[in-house]
């Protein structure tokens, strides 16, 4: 009898245990990700402060993302001006509620100190602004999910199109826009609007 | 006697399965300095660092094993950012390939997200475009057979026939100069770099909405003009995106020399 009792206090603190377990693996576990989601690419990205996560910590806020290089001495400043542009086009309850994502194409440069340098010099509020460096064999497909098209040449540099692209707190595109520069397509502005009013 | 008859066909579904996750031989490339076709404005010749490609395309019994081995890419599972919904659909299920899709076919309907993870499967990976174009560039009995005006014609041969005809399996023609199969006359195939192609078709359009759609020097243009095999070959990956797949569009991989 008393070895049975103590069999079944066993067992239920087992079973406890294991309900505990479970429910700890399962808390931070929120819904499968939409199957169009663009986090259904594995990535992982390190940013101006050092920090190395899987870019589905990104979930749950919706995102700005271009490609860029910190070296690049035309195009890349114009993408930082769009962000900038949709940013002021925002209500401010909305703009806190906006995270911009800047990629890097040229993880083997682009380290913490050259994105920090960047986001120093063009005062990118960190609280929003992410600048960050994917594995460098991951590059190719985060740029295929989003479009982008590139080739380094000889000297470093890079040819690339250049897109902006918004994602939902989901990860999947919303919108994207060609139109690079303090001008933003307004359709484009429209369309941020709309998702983080959501 | 039912053992008998058993066992060898156990043997050879075996051999099957081990041909399947064994996938083509590879075949090992010295590379050097490499012309291309194509005119790079930032250097004259490619350096091609020595490389191994298999020897022929990759195909579907090859990818359905892999299928199997990694449910993420069936194509009732995939994500529709890595693979659009012509993912695999000449296959007659999920996991079974039926009569439009024989096993020794070349695998096509295929992404570049799938393509890529297939080799990656192999401890490989996707063959960059300079690797193609120079393997390429072999036909029967010489390395670079590109000058012979009746290697152009016969490689464009194929390019004019119609292509709703069911594919050839891999691995029939007779291998090139170093030893490859199938470059030319069976699948069109993808490239690690594909999206490195940057060939602009607004060349043709006036305007400045594209006016940034490359930064620095831009789109790429062709050194040999009389290659139009290559010239097809660049128009029609750049025109793809990652998740595309087409009926005629198929893979092989390749690996560093360690």
């Amino acid at each position: 009898m008393k070895a049975s009792s103590k069999f079944a206090a066993c067992l239920s603190l087992a079973l406890l245990l294991l309900a505990a377990a479970a429910a700890a693996v399962a808390a931070p576990k929120q819904a499968p990700l939409p199957r169009d989601s663009v986090y259904q690419l594995p990535a992982t990205l390190t940013d101006q402060a050092g920090e190395t996560r899987d870019w589905r910590s990104k979930r749950g806020t919706p995102q700005l993302v271009a490609m860029f290089y910190t070296s690049c001495q035309f195009i890349c400043p114009l993408i930082i001006d769009s962000g900038k542009a949709v940013e002021h086009a925002l209500p401010a309850d909305q703009r806190a509620r906006l995270g911009i994502l800047l990629i890097s194409m040229d993880p083997a440069r682009d380290d913490p100190t050259a994105l920090m340098s960047v986001a120093r010099k063009r005062k990118l509020d960190a609280a929003h602004w992410s600048l960050a460096s994917p594995e460098p064999d991951q590059v190719r497909a985060v740029a295929g999910v989003l479009g982008v098209r590139y080739r380094q040449l000889a000297d470093g540099e890079f040819n690339h199109t250049s897109v902006l692209v918004l994602l939902d707190a989901e990860g999947r595109i919303v919108a994207r826009s060609e139109q690079i520069g303090s001008q933003v397509d307004p359709e484009f502005v429209a369309e941020v609007r709309r998702v983080l009013a959501d | 006697m039912r053992l008998a008859v058993a066992l060898p066909c156990l043997l050879a579904v075996a051999a099957t399965a081990a041909l399947a996750a064994g996938g083509a031989a590879w075949v090992r490339l010295p590379g050097g300095d490499f012309r291309s076709a194509l005119k790079y404005e930032d250097a004259r010749k490619v350096r091609i660092a020595p490389f191994e490609l298999q020897q022929r395309p990759v195909t579907n019994a090859e990818f359905l094993a892999f299928v199997q081995a990694h449910p993420q890419w069936r194509r009732d599972n995939v994500a529709s950012v890595l693979a659009e919904p012509r993912y695999l659909s000449h296959w007659a299920s999920p996991d079974v390939l039926g009569d439009k899709a024989l096993p020794q076919q070349p695998v096509v309907q295929v992404s570049w997200f799938a393509a890529s993870a297939y080799c990656e499967a192999q401890g490989a990976r996707l063959p960059t475009w300079s690797e193609w174009e120079y393997a390429a560039a072999a036909d029967e009995t010489r390395r670079d057979a590109r000058s012979d005006p009746a290697w152009r014609e016969r490689i464009l041969a194929w390019y004019s026939t119609p292509s709703n005809k069911a594919l050839p399996r891999a691995g029939l023609q007779t291998p090139n100069a170093w030893g490859v199969q199938d470059l030319h006359g069976l699948v069109w195939e993808w490239t690690d770099d594909f999206s490195s192609l940057l060939v602009s078709g607004d060349n043709r359009m006036q305007g400045d909405a594209d006016k940034f759609k490359f930064c620095g020097a831009g789109a790429l243009s062709m050194d040999d003009r009389e290659n139009y095999a290559v010239l097809m070959r660049v128009a029609m990956l750049s025109s793809l995106d990652a998740v595309d797949t087409t009926a005629n569009l198929g893979f092989r991989c390749a690996r560093d020399v360690k």
